[in-house]
């Protein structure tokens, strides 16, 4: 029994992305069901503790070590994954399989990771093989886009290894428990976490890759990276005061741009940001209740929040179309999916008896006892404009609103299947917290079911499902329009770009009229003493006899053996 | 669609309904803002209406502030496309399609 207890749950995932690359048709499929579930199953048997540590150079490396913390993402990286693979069980590319099981694998690498050195090797192993989950698309756009994605999210990595020797050198440990913002590697880490986390200004990334992804790609992506970002920071920074107005500004302004944002994938990107905030304002915070909060936010975001992108996925696998702008009457056709994407939405909305509500109020009213007043009015906003976004919008722009003609079906049984675990999952954790609530890192005794927390809620949310019903009667809606709204990526696929090649062509123009001046100067410099002195008895034209010359060089003779003499 | 059966939807009484259900549980809510004794933690939470009241001026804040970004970064749909061209030798000849050129969708990811 000790070499299971010492397998981290990174290997069977491997071993199963190797085994995926060798098989093909219903084992492949089996094996990469099991994988999950015996990974499951081992893990929930594992204790606390230190399972694998060797020394490198002059640090302690420790590839594996399990506490609560990363128990708690451990466990829903398993549901995830089994919930993705059984979502892409249709899909006959072995590139998106093996890519897919790495991925799961990284992630759960680097949650039970110890120390800084084996959480970057993971780190970079979630950007690598995530990156061919937005190639396998097949497009030019993806391929950019998948470029950009890489190129950001190694940054990322380096910015975390060179923390990390930092950190090593002035601490003597490369040991990952509480970092803090002190020094350059306090710092340096932060950044690397923050990427990865989509803060406000780094967050493009994520907005522009998932929606480029494949159907089932983004169901992946949206599981692991930003979770393994929380995860980090969780342990790194609790009660970081920054992170509380940096949350803050990630649960608002992608709201904003969710509500004018088109295609519906890119709609649930931005809203996965604005959750991701809660949990970092969570962080932030750093009471014991907050800290809860955020896990299990995190926990219940990674469920419902693959529901919604299953769902959506699942109209662009019938319809070949995402843009709001095209859509609309699927209810029609999609009644189980239309039914699914609801439970996904009353989860991420927060309404009581759905998942979200159970976790996010968690966050809140640590908030309000801890004296961010101004921040709990902030997320009460952030609250109720993502009904608006990702509860309201997403459904109704999709299924319902003015019927686009479109006729389909239902997705494939597998789909449906891996959409129905998701929601029945939303719904016994709304309904049954306890369950888990006992899994999480502090006991607190918190129960979210009082009057007072779930009037309030449901005040909230429905007034706000007003305001959308009053905007429409009144033509006040933004209508969905076929569009691309600038971000931040803005200045680095624009402005950037533009900047660069500008300022090479002033500097070549520059150039070459510094070149043209040059040669003119000399040109009439060489003309003028031509001029001047090419006359025929001038000092260029002059002839001189040989018998000078000879007598020149005898007198340099001369000296050098005077010289040598001397010497 | 003219033989097609009529949808849940496609009736606006139904439509109604459900907005008037809406309305009815929206002015619950309200009122019971007045019976249930809440225990609170801001002074704000104390006013009447507090959260029906914030979530909607919250949402049309948001809504109208939306629409009126619209003005700054609203480009068209294919303003980026001309990206990545250079990493083909020969745009047109590449093998990619820019978007899903399938309709159909279903080979997205077959």
């Amino acid at each position: 029994m000790m070499w299971m207890l010492e397998l981290p749950p990174f290997v069977p995932f491997y071993i199963g992305a190797f085994i995926a690359l060798v098989s093909r048709g219903p084992l492949r499929a089996a094996i990469m069901l099991a994988i999950p579930v015996l990974s499951a199953i081992h893990l929930w048997m594992v204790p606390e503790g230190v399972y694998l540590q060797f020394a490198f150079l002059d640090y302690q490396l420790i590839p594996y070590r399990v506490d609560k913390l990363s128990l708690m993402f451990g466990y829903v990286f398993h549901i995830a994954a089994f919930i993705a693979i059984v979502y892409s069980l249709h899909v006959r590319d072995t590139v998106q399989q093996v890519a897919g099981m790495l991925y799961a694998g990284s992630g759960l690498g680097a949650v039970f990771a110890g120390d800084l050195l084996s959480l970057f090797v993971f780190w970079e192993m979630l950007a690598v093989t995530s990156v061919f989950l937005i190639w396998a698309r097949g497009t030019r756009r993806s391929y950019v886009t998948g470029m950009r994605y890489l190129i950001i999210q190694v940054l990322s990595g380096i910015s975390l290894l060179v923390g990390a020797l930092f950190y090593g050198a002035e601490n003597g440990t490369l040991e990952f428990g509480y970092i803090g913002l002190e020094g350059v590697a306090g710092w340096l880490i932060f950044l690397a976490f923050g990427i990865k986390c989509a803060f406000p200004v780094l967050h493009n990334w994520l907005t522009d890759a998932y929606p480029e992804a494949t159907v089932t790609g983004t169901v992946f992506l949206s599981a692991f990276t930003t979770k393994v970002a929380v995860y980090a920071l969780a342990r790194g920074y609790p009660g970081t005061e920054l992170l509380v107005y940096i949350g803050a500004a990630m649960t608002c302004f992608p709201i904003f741009m969710a509500v004018i944002e088109n295609d519906l994938r890119r709609v649930l990107a931005y809203s996965l940001i604005n959750q991701v905030g809660f949990m970092v304002v969570g962080i932030g915070i750093g009471t014991a209740l907050a800290i809860n909060g955020a896990v299990a936010h995190a926990f219940n975001d990674v469920i419902f929040k693959g529901l919604l992108f299953m769902s959506m996925g699942a109209v662009l696998h019938m319809t070949g179309r995402i843009n709001g702008s095209e859509l609309g009457g699927l209810y029609k056709t999609m009644p189980r999916t239309t039914v699914l994407c609801m439970v996904g939405a009353a989860s991420i909305s927060a309404f009581p008896l759905f998942s979200g509500f159970v976790s996010k109020s968690m966050v809140m009213t640590a908030a309000l006892e801890n004296g961010f007043d101004w921040i709990w009015l902030l997320l009460l906003f952030a609250s109720a404009g993502v009904f608006h976004h990702a509860g309201i919008k997403i459904p109704y722009f999709a299924f319902f609103a003015h019927d686009s003609g479109i006729r389909t079906s239902d997705p494939p049984a597998n789909m449906l299947i891996a959409m129905s675990i998701s929601a029945l999952l939303c719904i016994a954790i709304g309904v049954y917290p306890s369950a888990l609530y006992s899994l999480l890192p502090y006991d607190t005794g918190y129960n979210p079911y009082d009057a007072t927390h779930v009037l309030a809620q449901t005040q909230l949310l429905f007034f706000a499902a007003l305001a959308f019903v009053w905007l429409n009667l009144r033509g006040l809606y933004p209508p969905e329009l076929p569009s691309t709204n600038l971000d931040v990526d803005w200045l680095y696929r624009r402005v950037f770009p533009t900047a660069v090649r500008s300022l090479l062509s002033v500097i070549w123009t520059l150039d070459s009229t510094i070149r043209q001046t040059i040669r003119l100067r000399l040109d009439s410099f060489l003309g003028h003493l031509a001029r001047r002195y090419e006359g025929p008895s001038d000092l260029l034209s002059r002839t001189r006899p040989l018998g000078s010359m000879v007598m020149w060089v005898a007198v340099l003779l001369a000296t050098y053996l005077f010289l040598s003499f001397v010497g | 669609m003219e033989n097609e059966k009529t949808f849940l939807f496609d009736n606006p009484h139904n439509v109604k309904r459900i907005l008037h259900i809406l309305y009815g549980c929206c002015a619950v809510l309200f009122v019971l803002d007045f019976v249930i004794r809440r225990h609170t933690i801001h002074s704000w939470e104390n006013l009447w209406g507090f959260y029906a009241i914030y979530g909607f001026v919250g949402c049309v804040i948001l809504v109208l502030v939306a629409t009126w970004m619209r003005k700054f970064i609203m480009r068209p749909e294919d303003y980026y496309d001309d990206e990545g061209r250079a990493d083909f030798e020969d745009s047109a000849d590449d093998g990619l399609p820019n978007k899903d050129s399938a309709a159909g969708g279903h080979d997205v990811d077959a």
